[in-house]
């Protein structure tokens, strides 16, 4: 029993915990709308636009939320901004922003002679190196998240399944799209500080993609992909303090193989259903 | 028409549209239409592919700004409207049909627009949802997965979900258009009940043989109304043959191409 919770003994191990398990149940919660409106690019678009905001916040001594916050949002808003207004498809707009923002972050770090080991932690994560005001930051920001998706939670579902119907009926479709770009942008400032900007993509994606394998009702894949995440995320970190391996990537794999478990168990059923 | 338009005699009209233009591109879809339609009327709308029928109702439904023009419902511009006075139900639902809701998940959206965040559905929600189930006679498919539907079945769980909301105006785009003989007279009963009991209906349709079973008025567009009045009047004119007969010489190239 002692050598089960032997990992908990360190400070720094039960931060990292309380963050896997906040940041994996607001990822993949947030993944179901990530995967129902196609928008699994701007998980990763987003994570890198905010290297702009961490290069910036970093080479002037300023605060790192701060920093990859006013990027994010400023990219998110500005996707949402080119795609209305410049007859540019969303994919296309997120293309072109986020690989101009990180290459901002990347101009700005190149030009600095401050050789930086801390902004590799950013690129692949950092969850065992988390302060006492991370955890508090997640928790806090993971908190005001689920506010506003439960604010949010019919406009959201409508204009996710019918835009244009949600819209005759009153529904505010665009305010609905750009809160939820800010507040997705919200859920990956959250999570970079545990996967890093590489692997963000992944929580966003694959829990929800692995969750829509099993139900066709909503709520219950929002449930079984909040589930997913936290597995993938307490159960990475976990494994990956036993193996010795990168807690990121750890996370990252666990959660594939978890999809394709689902996606073995949906292939066995499928001949039997009514389809 | 008189142009005194006083404001109690605005009350009057469910939905007015003055000098209606609608311009796509470089493709002017509305060239100046006029109408007005009162309470408890049922106004059909028919014309060839292309001729502008379904941009009217996405623009009485707030989701085409005119370029020229004004659209008035219960007095004001469409945008301005209380949230869930305007059921709409499109010509093609263009959803993704394995996103995981059932047939009641789908009605029940219905009354969202109404719903205060947090709140949860009032007996009286629940109760529009199961009347608009039971009008549409879905009530044993309820709980099948959308994807598990019939064209029909499809059709009439958008309309039942237009009729939960309880709209002040109802905007139909051709919902006969590939649905089942059952599910077109089960629509129709629909219509002329939610007419009877003083709701505006304003529909696209091809269906001209029974067009004055469905509508009290009858609007022709090509662009412009063509001719107006009551559906055996209308078809009598001639008006509606005419553009067949333009329209089976000509062609409306660029009309075609937006509808396909």
């Amino acid at each position: 029993m002692d050598s089960v919770l032997a990992p908990f003994q360190y400070d720094f191990m039960q931060r990292a915990f309380v963050v896997a398990l906040f940041v994996g149940a607001l990822c993949s919660a947030m993944g179901t709308y990530v995967v129902l409106r196609r928008l699994s690019f701007i998980g990763d678009g987003l994570a890198h636009a905010s290297f702009a905001g961490i290069a910036i916040a970093y080479l002037r001594g300023a605060n790192f939320y701060a920093g990859a916050a006013a990027a994010t949002i400023i990219t998110s808003l500005l996707i949402g901004f080119v795609h209305r207004r410049g007859r540019v498809s969303l994919d296309t707009a997120i293309g072109v922003l986020f690989t101009g923002a990180f290459a901002l972050g990347v101009f700005l770090m190149s030009r600095s002679p401050r050789a930086t080991v801390d902004l590799q932690s950013f690129l692949f994560g950092s969850i065992l190196g988390v302060s006492p005001f991370d955890v508090a930051m997640v928790v806090g920001l993971g908190l005001f998240v689920a506010l506003v998706v439960g604010a949010l939670w019919r406009p959201l579902l409508y204009t996710s399944f019918d835009p244009i119907v949600a819209e005759a009926a009153g529904i505010r479709a665009g305010f609905v799209d750009y809160a939820l770009l800010v507040i997705l942008a919200l859920t990956i400032i959250v999570a970079l500080q545990a996967v890093g900007i590489v692997l963000v993509a992944a929580l966003l994606v694959t829990p929800a993609a692995a969750a829509a394998q099993l139900t066709k009702r909503f709520v219950p894949m929002m449930l079984l992909s909040c589930l997913f995440g936290v597995f993938s995320t307490v159960g990475g970190l976990y494994a990956s303090y036993e193996l010795h391996a990168s807690s990121g990537a750890t996370i990252v794999l666990l959660a594939t193989l978890l999809f394709f478990v689902t996606l073995a168990i949906s292939a066995a059923r499928r001949p039997r259903r009514a389809l | 028409m008189t142009t005194t338009a006083a404001p109690a005699q605005n009350q009057t009209y469910a939905v007015e549209v003055h000098d209606l233009h609608v311009r796509y591109d470089r493709v002017e879809a509305l060239q100046g239409v006029d109408f007005a339609l009162p309470r408890g009327t049922a106004l059909g709308i028919v014309g060839p592919n292309g001729s502008g029928k379904s941009t009217l109702l996405k623009t009485v439904a707030g989701l085409v700004q005119p370029s020229q023009g004004t659209v008035r419902v219960q007095g004001r511009p469409p945008r301005e409207l209380p949230a869930g006075t305007i059921g709409y139900v499109p010509q093609i639902e263009d959803v993704d049909w394995q996103f995981p809701v059932t047939v009641r998940d789908v009605v029940g959206m219905g009354r969202y627009p109404r719903l205060a965040p947090f709140r949860p559905f009032s007996a009286h929600d629940r109760r529009a949802v199961a009347r608009a189930l039971d009008a549409l006679d879905l009530g044993s498919l309820a709980d099948r997965h959308i994807s598990e539907l019939s064209g029909g079945q499809q059709q009439r769980t958008f309309v039942a979900r237009a009729i939960a909301q309880e709209p002040l105006l109802l905007l139909l785009d051709e919902p006969t258009t590939g649905v089942d003989a059952t599910t077109e007279d089960a629509l129709l009963r629909l219509v002329r009940g939610l007419v009877a009991d003083g709701l505006p209906v304003l529909m696209t349709t091809h269906d001209l043989d029974r067009a004055n079973e469905w509508f009290d008025r009858l609007i022709v567009v090509d662009r412009k109304i063509l001719a107006d009045g009551v559906p055996d009047d209308v078809l009598q004119s001639g008006a509606y043959a005419a553009i067949r007969e333009h329209t089976h010489v000509h062609g409306h190239h660029r009309a075609d191409q937006h509808t396909h």
